[in-house]
This record gives structure tokens, sequence and C-alpha cells, in this order.
């Protein structure tokens, strides 16, 4: 009888340690008991290798752009020179570049990724949600190198012949936003990667939009249907406010993606280290310049100038993927207590 | 234009731009597609297989880097695996109690997300400038970090899938924890996590970014992991970026090699995951 | 409580839905059969039967909320106010204007009290600040609700109890002046008192609307409708006065259900 009431106890996980090997008796229970142990031990540890793996990136960044801390303090951010040869370097056009790469990105991006979710939603049939669902998903499998090359001998040019005139004969000469349009169609820079990445980002924030509009109460939609709105209007005022957390969450998910995205924008931002208020002229973000010049980085600073430039660029996309976690943790706790 | 056509109109209009942007989305696909098979089906011959990456201006093939990829990414893959499974059968099975597990399920999704790039900077910083050169090994370790995360992820969520009838039904047979896990529970989530770990490959088959400063790249074949190995995103990279007209058709052809690998992955992954779910 | 009506040929009735020969199918499926019956105006008329004898399913083609689900059908003819609800050429917005519906679960939308109440409105009004504080006033009044939020208008519908959150629906519902309110069980997910308090509602607005009321307990349709429909497994087996149908009903059928021979 106590042997089936200890082999119970050993999985019931309640007992403290100590007392559960004084309390086996069996010799064979004894030795589960101490597997089970291990067990556990083990896969801890291996989980525990997780957060060792979060803390030893950043100290290695840290540590690695300490020569550059040093040398160039605060201003670091605020300086936009960078040269190799003296020695000066300035993180404020990757930065500026990143930032309003990644802005294009979620101003083409979102919209876009409303009108799929809300197609996959409420418009499509329903024996075509599947494989359109599955095309989109696509987009995201596509590799970024894909992407890159894609960019720049098929899209730039493309991009340079047909569009950038365009731009820069209407929009262009528009006072006050027409600076923004100012430069040669060369096909490659900072609009051109912005879209690029809008391009990459849409199957993330359109996923998480559809997932979270599907969970809406069928009764909620009703109810608005039930006062004759339109399918839009039900859209707009009812589901989109309900799940405005959620699509919080998707569109912080799209631009951390959009952030970190190297390979893509390497090849058709122009690796220009120069500061332009236009939008179509070459310049460069984080993650290129760490592509383009990293294997070639001559000298300590360089480098650690580099390694600074990694730690800031970890640093942004860290706390915009961390916000976007908690966002759509707080819905599906939400979600848990509504139903 | 009375207020109820006004609704309509809107509602219509509205709907039609939703239409538009399905079709936006499937444009750009179908484009991206379109291109990489119209310049890299040219390339694909058997020479591709056979040669290794050439100088510029003489004929060659990708031999050297697709060894390189399937080597690196295979070794990236056998270490980061069982890492994976291990802290994903952690997170699912004991991670009621305490902060580890809610934390670390935490971390690991931002990290799944985070730029590669910084896992290259990472082994560099901690691993290339201690034994002084780039290698294949510090490749491995860069695709087995981004592995891990993938497996990390799918495993705890296959396994959290498992009904916990199935773990009492063993429980009650008398059988100890560690038992009740690794014959019974992981044993009924298999699919799902072989399914995850063929999403972690295909995820690694297109990474340059964490290969760039970590294998670096190799004009030659060796199989020495100790030195820098020859692989296909790298050498795609070097080649689309340079002016030489025939690297560009290796690039291409390269690049459709890897998308066609992608998507054959991702495509068996979904047939097998469905095909062998269990349903309870 | 229905004293008054137990002669109904004394007064004239005027029939506001007319059900002619409605069979309703989900997909292959045949969930109501042949179903011919006459809803008078202004007055309660409550469906009962066992689950899934097809009283919500009926209650629902009134306002031709099976539209929404590409499966379902209907075929036959409904009659509202003489024209035919069920033909193509019946705009559906138009018609839930006119027809209302409350749910079974309170669904407050995702914004204020006042635009709650506001939002049906604004679809079809273009009423001034003023006129449309009056309405919400009003509807909130109706529905036996204005004392309680009058001074939280802004806050959230979600914020108030499931009865509150109930009678809020009823007055979003009011607020349009529909000419008829459908209540699918309107009170099964709230407590006793707050079930009371809405059947009080019920008795009130009848003045005004014409209500159908689909409700799985017997009693509360004794206590509330002024007419009473029975329906078994998709058919409409006896359609009455209500004191008439509980107290002496015409069919066996209907017997046994309510003297709980079978539930």
């Amino acid at each position: 009888m106590s042997a089936v009431v200890t082999k119970v106890q050993g999985f019931a996980q309640a007992a403290p340690a100590a007392l559960m090997s004084r309390t086996i008796p069996d010799a064979g229970l004894r030795k589960h008991y101490r597997l089970d142990q291990l067990f556990r031990h083990v896969t801890r540890f291996f989980a525990f290798l997780v957060l060792l793996l979060l803390a030893g990136i950043l100290l290695s960044l840290v540590i690695g752009s300490l020569p550059s801390i040093r040398a160039f303090g605060f201003g670091f951010f605020l300086t936009s020179e960078w040269n190799p040869v003296t020695e000066q370097f300035g993180a404020l056009v990757p930065i500026v570049g990143t930032l309003v790469t990644s802005a294009i990105a979620l101003l083409i991006g979102i919209p876009v990724s409303f009108g799929i979710a809300l197609f996959l939603t409420e418009l499509s049939p329903i024996w075509l949600r599947r494989p359109l669902g599955t095309a989109i998903e696509l987009l995201a499998a596509i590799p970024s190198i894909i992407y890159g090359m894609w960019g720049l001998f098929v899209f730039a040019p493309v991009f340079a012949t047909y569009v950038q005139p365009v731009l820069s004969s209407t929009l262009g000469a528009v006072p006050l936003v027409g600076v923004l349009f100012q430069g040669p169609p060369m096909g490659i820079g900072v609009l051109t990667a912005g879209i690029l990445l809008a391009i990459m980002v849409i199957p993330f924030i359109a996923s998480v939009m559809r997932d979270v509009f599907e969970i809406v109460p069928a009764v909620l939609k009703e109810s608005a249907y039930a006062l004759g709105s339109t399918t839009w209007e039900v859209v707009w005022n009812v589901v989109l406010p309900y799940t405005k957390v959620g699509v919080m969450g998707g569109v912080m998910l799209g631009l951390g993606r959009a952030l970190g995205e190297t390979m893509a924008v390497t090849f058709v931002i122009g690796n220009a280290h120069r500061l332009s208020a236009s939008i179509m002229v070459p310049g460069n973000s984080i993650a290129s310049a760490l592509a383009n010049e990293f294997t070639e980085a001559v000298g300590d600073l360089y480098l650690s100038a580099l390694i600074e430039l990694g730690l800031v660029l970890f640093f942004i996309t860290f706390v915009v993927l961390a916000l976007s976690k908690l966002l759509l943790l707080r819905l599906a706790r939400r979600e848990g207590r509504m139903t | 234009m009375n207020l109820y056509t006004r609704r309509l109109l809107i509602n219509r209009f509205n709907l039609a731009v939703s239409l538009l942007t399905m079709l936006f989305g499937l444009f750009w696909l179908g484009w991206i597609l379109f291109t990489l098979f119209k310049a890299g089906f040219g390339g694909l011959s058997a020479r591709l297989f056979l040669e290794m990456t050439p100088p510029p201006g003489s004929d060659g093939g990708l031999l050297n880097a697709i060894a390189g990829s399937l080597l690196m990414g295979a070794a990236g893959t056998i270490l980061g695996t069982p890492i994976g499974i291990l802290a994903g059968i952690y997170l699912a099975e004991f991670g009621n109690r305490g902060w580890l597990a809610p934390v670390t399920l935490f971390i690991n999704d931002i990290l799944l997300s985070a730029p590669s790039i910084v896992i290259g900077l990472f082994i560099y910083a901690v691993y290339v400038i201690t034994v002084g050169h780039f290698s294949a090994w510090a490749g491995t370790m860069a695709l087995a970090l981004i592995v891990i995360p993938v497996v990390i992820r799918t495993t705890e969520n296959m396994l959290r899938l498992v009904p916990d009838s199935l773990r009492e039904a063993a429980a009650a047979l008398g059988a100890p924890q560690w038992k009740v896990i690794t014959f019974v529970t992981v044993r009924a989530a298999k699919a799902g996590i072989i399914t995850g770990i063929l999403l972690a490959v295909a995820r690694i088959s297109g990474e340059t970014a964490p290969l760039l400063f970590t294998a670096l790249n190799n004009q030659f074949w060796t199989p020495n992991m100790n030195s820098p190995m020859a692989n296909l995103p790298v050498v795609i990279f070097q080649f689309a970026m340079s002016p030489y007209e025939d690297w560009h058709k290796l690039a291409w052809a390269g690049a459709l090699l890897i998308t066609l690998c992608v998507l054959a992955l991702n495509i068996l992954a979904r047939v097998f995951f469905q095909n062998r779910t269990a349903t309870y | 409580m229905n004293a008054a009506v137990l002669q109904p040929t004394e007064q004239v009735l005027v029939q506001k839905i007319q059900v002619k020969n409605l069979n309703f199918y989900y997909g292959g499926f045949h969930a109501l059969k042949d179903i011919n019956l006459e809803i008078p105006e202004r007055k309660v008329t409550a469906f009962i039967g066992p689950s899934g004898c097809g009283k919500s399913t009926l209650l629902r083609t009134f306002n031709r909320m099976y539209a929404l689900y590409p499966k379902q059908e209907a075929r036959g003819e409904i009659f509202i106010d003489g024209e035919d609800i069920l033909s193509p050429r019946q705009d559906l917005n138009t018609l839930r204007a006119k027809v209302g519906m409350v749910f079974q679960k309170p669904t407050p939308f995702p914004m204020s009290i006042y635009d709650n109440i506001a939002f049906g409105v604004r679809l079809y009004e273009s009423l001034s600040t003023r006129e449309m504080d009056e309405r919400v006033e009003w509807a909130l009044r109706k529905a036996a609700l204005w004392e309680e939020v009058k001074d939280k208008l802004k806050q959230n519908g979600t914020s108030l109890s499931g009865g509150q959150q109930q009678r809020l629906c009823i007055a979003r519902g009011i607020a349009v002046k529909p000419d008829v309110l459908l209540l699918d069980e309107p009170a099964s997910a709230l407590d006793p008192i707050s079930t009371g308090r809405i059947e009080e509602l019920v008795h009130e607005l009848k003045n005004d609307y014409t209500i159908v009321i689909v409700t799985h307990n017997m009693q509360q349709a004794a206590r509330v409708s002024d007419y009473t429909a029975y329906m078994y497994l998709g058919e409409m087996v006896e359609f009455g006065v209500t004191d008439e149908v509980f107290i002496k009903p015409k069919k066996k059928e209907t017997e046994d259900y309510i003297t709980g021979r079978f539930g």
C-alpha cells in the first residue's frame, strides 16, 4: 500500500527533496527519483542557456564597444561623419537610415496588411482562405538575400525608370514634402530599401492581424450587423477596436523585423555615409553598414565603432520586440479571461 | 447623396481596396518568384553541382559553396536541435512553477525575431577573436544559435498540445516523470517537433548575415572545419555585388537553389505535420 | 397579465409579420419545415420548445441574420408590413434597421456607453449633438438604465455588470426606433434579479414595438408573452394565445412539453 502512495507522490513534485529520499524505502524507486531529478536539472540547464545567451550577447557587445564608447561618448549618436582614415566615427547616418527605412516600411506595410487581413477574414470565399494565407506566408519564407538580389537587379532599375521621375516631378514639386523626393533617379536608396522592407514585413503584420480578427466573437459582429451596419462599418467600428492590442503587437513585430533586416537592405540602400533630407538618395542602415564594412574594418577603433552600432541595433530591436510580446500576452490574457 | 447611399459607397470602396491589397501582396510574390526562375533557371546545370566557384571571367559552379552550406547547416542543426528540444521540454513540462520558464519563453521569442547579424557579431566577439581566425566551426555555432529558438518554440508549443490525460494515464501506471515525458509525451508530439526542426533548417538555409563574419568565405574547398568555408549565401552576396556578368549568373542560380530548398522544406513540413499529427 | 387578451377576436389584430411556407436549411440539414405563422403587431410573441427545435433559427430569419453565413438558406416568404423580406431585392441593411435584435450574450461594443447607443442611430440619421444626447437619454430611460449610467456615459460599455450590459444592448436596439424587436434568450445569461428587470422591460416595450422573444424557460414565456408558439424538431406545432396554450393546449405534443413529460 505504501509503495503505491510513494509512487504517486513522486510524480506530484510536492514534497521537498530531502524528505523524499529519506521516506522512499525501495531502492528501485529511489533510483527513479534521482533520475527524475537529473532529468529536470539537465533540461533546466538548457533552458537557462537561453538567458545565458542573451546575457552573453549583451556582454560581448558592450565589451567590444568599450573602446568606441570611451573615444566618442555620447557624441557618437549625433555625429554624421564616418571616416575610417581619420578614425572619426558617428552613428547618426546609420541610425537615421534604420529608422527612416523602417518608418517607410510601416507606412506602406500597415495599411496593406490591414487590407489583406480584412480580405482574408471577411471577403474571401472560404475555400480560398487557406491557399491565400499560405501564399502570403511564402513571402515571409523567401530568404532576405533573394529579396536583396531581386531588389537590386529587377526592382531598382524599374523603379528608377518608371516611378522615381514621376515622384520627383509630382511630389517633389510640392512645398515642404517635396524636399523628401529630390535627387536623380538612381533606383537604389532609402526609399527603395523602405519599399523592399514593406514587402518583407507585410506577411508578419498581416498574419497577426488575421489571427486576432478571427477570434472576435461572432455574436459581437452579429450585434453590429443587426443594427444595419455594412461590413466595413463592422470591421472599422467593432473588430478593429476590439483587437487593437493584438494589432499593435503585430505592428511592433513587423517593426522589430524591419529594424534588423540586413541583406535585402544592404543590396539596395547604396551604402553611403551621407545624411540627406531626401529619401530618394543612397544612405545606410546599421545592419547594412555592418554587413558591408565589418570584414574589411582595419583598426581596433573602427571595429569597436561597428560593434557599438551592433549594440545599438540589438538594444532597439530588443525593446521593440519585448513591447510586441507584452502586448500580445495582454491580449491572450484578456481572451482567457473572457472565454 | 443621402447618408445611406454614401455608407454603401464607402463600404464598397473599402472592400474593393482590400481586394487590391490582396492582389498587391500576390503581385510581389509572383514577380519575385518569376524573376528568380527566369534568371536562375538557365544556370541550373550539372556543372553547378560539379565545379568549384571560379575566379571572375571563367566558368564554374557552386560545388564548394553548396557543400559548405550543407556541412555547416547539418552541423548547426545537429548542434542546436538537442539543446532546443531539451530546453523546450523543460519549459513545457516543468514550467508551471517559478519564474524561469515564463521569462525564458519571453526572451526566446524575442531572440527568434532578433536580427541575425547580431548573432554573427556575438560569435565573432566570443569565438573568432579568441581563436584568431574565421572558421566553419564559428559558422556552425552561429547557425546553431538560430536553430535553437525556433526548435524551443515549436517543441514547447507541441508538447503543450499533448493532453494531460495522456500524461496522467502514464503516471497512473507508475511510470516516473522522466519516462512519462520521454516515452509518452515527446513521442506524442513527435510529428510537431520534427516539423519544427524542418522549419529551423529552412530558416538557416537562407541566412547570410550570421555567416558573414564567422565562416566568411573560401574560394576553394577544404573539409577542414577550422578554416573559413565557402557557403551559398555569402558566395551569392559576393558574386551579386561584383561587376562581373558570369558571377551574376552563378549568383542567380544559387539564389534559385536556395529558394527551391526553402520552399520544399516548408511544404514538406506542412504536409508532414498534417499527415502525421495524431488526433485525440 | 394576459387577461385582457382572452378573446382575441374582439380586438382588431394587425399582423405585423406573416410567415408563409418557410423552409430553412443548414447545408443539407432541413432545419425548419413548412412554417406558417402570423405575428401580431405590438404584442409579445414567444417561441418555446426543446433545444434544437428551430426557434432561434426562425427568429433569425426575421432579420436575415443567416445571410452572413454561406451555407444557410431560407426558402418561402416572410412578409413584414406586406413586403417579402426574403426577396433578393430586399436591402439587408434597411431591413435590419427596421427589425432589431438582442442576443443571448450581452455584446457591448468596445466604445463608451454613449457611443454604443449612438452607433446605430448615426448609421441612419444625422442628428445634432443635442438631438443625439436626447435620443441616448430616451433609449437609456426606456431600457431602465438611465439612472445607473447617466454620470458615466463616457465610460466603456464593458465596464458594466452583465445585467446592465444586456439592458445597454436593449437600449442600443431601441435607439434606432425599429418596428420589431427580436429577443434571442435575452435573460438566459443573467441572474434572477436582472432577469426580472428584463421581463418588466419587455412588458413596457410592447406598447410601442412588436416583440418576438425566444426562450427555453417556459415560465418566462408564460409571464411575459401574449402569444406563444411551440416548436418541435423544426415544425410549428401550436400557436395561440399564451394562456390557452399553457392551460388548455390543443395538441397533445404541446401538453407533453408543457407538463414536463420531456424536456
